[in-house]
């Protein structure tokens, strides 16, 4: 197992965020974690991450419980793009193996080597506020990658862009993810993003955040995504998605 | 539809035309007496400009000699300013100890007044150049600091999270996020410290010096010289606009991103 939460917990001050979560992610599963805003997903992709700790119960990262631990071994995007606009698009893909000391030829040979498979060769010397919202994700998600951990925690990577580019971009990455194994957690606010990207998607409900519904995705990461969505089967299980978000809402 | 390139050009000529205009009324008006006499005063107290460049001219040695001991004054206390405000605001940054501790000292330094501060570091210091580069590190370095820490202060949080996760070290944060994040910030803190070191460094002369332009400017108002005044002045405007205009090219080529 990749990622285990057991019984985990957590509160800012008197406000409970997340109650009693049990959850286990396999080694290259991609898990996702839909609910309504404010239900505590984002705080469970900082505890995974290390970046915070849990009030109570525990979460294992590739074995380890500290938090330095799950911080080496997990990599967060976050829901803005974050990229820096006074590096160029390559620089802030190579911020990882910069951050560890590598010299910025090295750095740049080996993050620049990956553009062409992201649809982003030619832009390597481009300033991100020179990029369209969709290339800036694929730079953000580059760097995550990057950094070569086992797992990823993307927080609502396509929050920020317009339906169109968004359907592109969970296409692109359902692709990327398709190539390159890793362990993912998803956190999304839509359900058929969730449904399309992950291979079980996990329902939490309001604030404190439980598990209301575990459901499994029909055809993860198929390659037409339009296809898969309209399929009977990923209509039904999405209809059962809402049903669960709908109750536990209340 | 405004054209980029007629944009440019009026931006250079329409100043310069205006100065001229200005300059060109003040010639007349000076040397038909107009401005005496509507002041009530001699003729020979309102200098025409004509008079003024010849003044410029005549004494040009003198006025290069001093103008030299006060620019040296400005810089060497400018830069002084500088390293002190980033030093410290970085230090400030890395542990909130030292701000707790000398944030507060270095208000109430910057609440004393220059005009009590600079009789007293003649004292000390006696007529040299040192006293005037106290007094302008003093009064450039405040600005600096406090610009250059709100800009510390406006880096996102959620930017060091990701840094943290792609194994950033503190330094590695400092260096990749937090410095330039404060870059904007830190230098509109140094164009308010380029605009009034100028200011700050005549009144440390005012309060004693053996040489430098409010020397030049004082004995040559004492001796009703007003075209040497003028001139003195003239040379402290170019100085000024010098020390702003390199110091808005210094951000341009700086801060990139913007």
């Amino acid at each position: 197992m990749s990622v285990v939460a057991r019984g985990l917990s957590h509160a800012y001050g008197e406000l409970r965020s997340l109650d009693s979560i049990d959850l286990e992610a396999a080694n290259g599963e991609v898990l996702a974690l839909v609910g309504p805003s404010g239900c505590g997903k984002s705080t469970l992709l900082e505890i995974a991450c290390g970046l915070r700790e849990p009030g109570a119960g525990t979460i294992e990262v590739e074995g380890d419980a500290d938090a330095t631990g799950r911080l080496s071994h997990a990599a967060y995007m976050p829901q803005r793009d974050l990229l820096l606009p006074w590096f160029s698009a390559l620089d802030n893909a190579a911020l990882a193996l910069r951050n560890r000391g590598a010299g910025r030829t090295d750095a740049r040979r080996e993050a620049g080597a990956l553009f062409e498979r992201f649809g982003l060769a030619g832009f390597e010397a481009a300033r991100p506020q020179e990029l369209s919202g969709g290339m800036r994700q694929r730079v953000a998600f580059l760097r995550t990658l990057v950094a070569g951990k086992p797992v990823l925690a993307l927080d609502e990577p396509f929050a920020s862009l317009d339906a169109i580019s968004r359907a592109e971009m969970q296409e692109w990455l359902a692709g990327a993810l398709r190539t390159d194994r890793r362990t993912v957690l998803l956190v999304s606010h839509d359900i058929e993003e969730a449904l399309y990207l992950a291979d079980r998607v996990i329902v939490l409900s309001a604030r404190p955040g439980r598990i209301v519904a575990e459901l499994r995705a029909p055809d993860p990461r198929a390659a037409d995504r339009d296809a898969v969505v309209t399929d009977p089967s990923f209509v039904a299980v999405r209809e059962q998605a809402l049903r669960a978000l709908h109750a536990g809402a209340r | 539809m405004r054209r980029p390139g007629l944009h440019t050009a009026l931006r250079v000529v329409l100043p310069l035309a205006v100065a001229a205009a200005l300059i060109g009324a003040w010639q007349i008006a000076a040397s038909n007496g107009a401005i005496a006499e509507a002041l009530n005063i001699e003729p020979v107290f309102v200098p025409s400009p004509a008079e003024v460049a010849g003044a410029l001219w005549d004494n040009r040695t003198l006025l290069l000699e001093n103008a030299w001991v006060t620019l040296r004054e400005i810089l060497i206390g400018l830069g002084t300013g500088i390293v002190l405000g980033i030093l410290l605001s970085v230090a400030m940054r890395f542990s909130w100890l030292l701000r707790d501790t000398f944030y507060p000292i270095a208000v109430a330094l910057q609440a004393v007044p220059i005009v009590v501060l600079a009789p007293i570091l003649v004292v000390w210091f006696n007529y040299g150049v040192w006293p005037k580069v106290i007094i302008v590190a003093i009064a450039c370095f405040f600005p600096i600091l406090v610009a250059t820490l709100d800009g510390l202060r406006s880096v996102d949080p959620e930017a060091v999270k990701m840094m943290r996760t792609l194994d950033a070290s503190r330094w590695a944060i400092f260096r990749r996020v937090e410095a330039p994040t404060a870059l904007p910030s830190f230098f509109s803190g140094a164009k308010i410290a380029v605009a009034i070191a100028p200011i700050v460094a005549l009144f440390a002369e005012l309060a004693g010096a053996n040489s430098g332009l409010m020397l030049v400017i004082t004995q040559a108002n004492n001796n009703f010289r007003e075209d040497l005044v003028f001139a003195a002045a003239l040379i402290l405007a170019v100085i000024g606009v010098l020390l702003v205009g390199l110091t808005a090219l210094a951000q341009r080529l700086v801060v990139t991103w913007r």
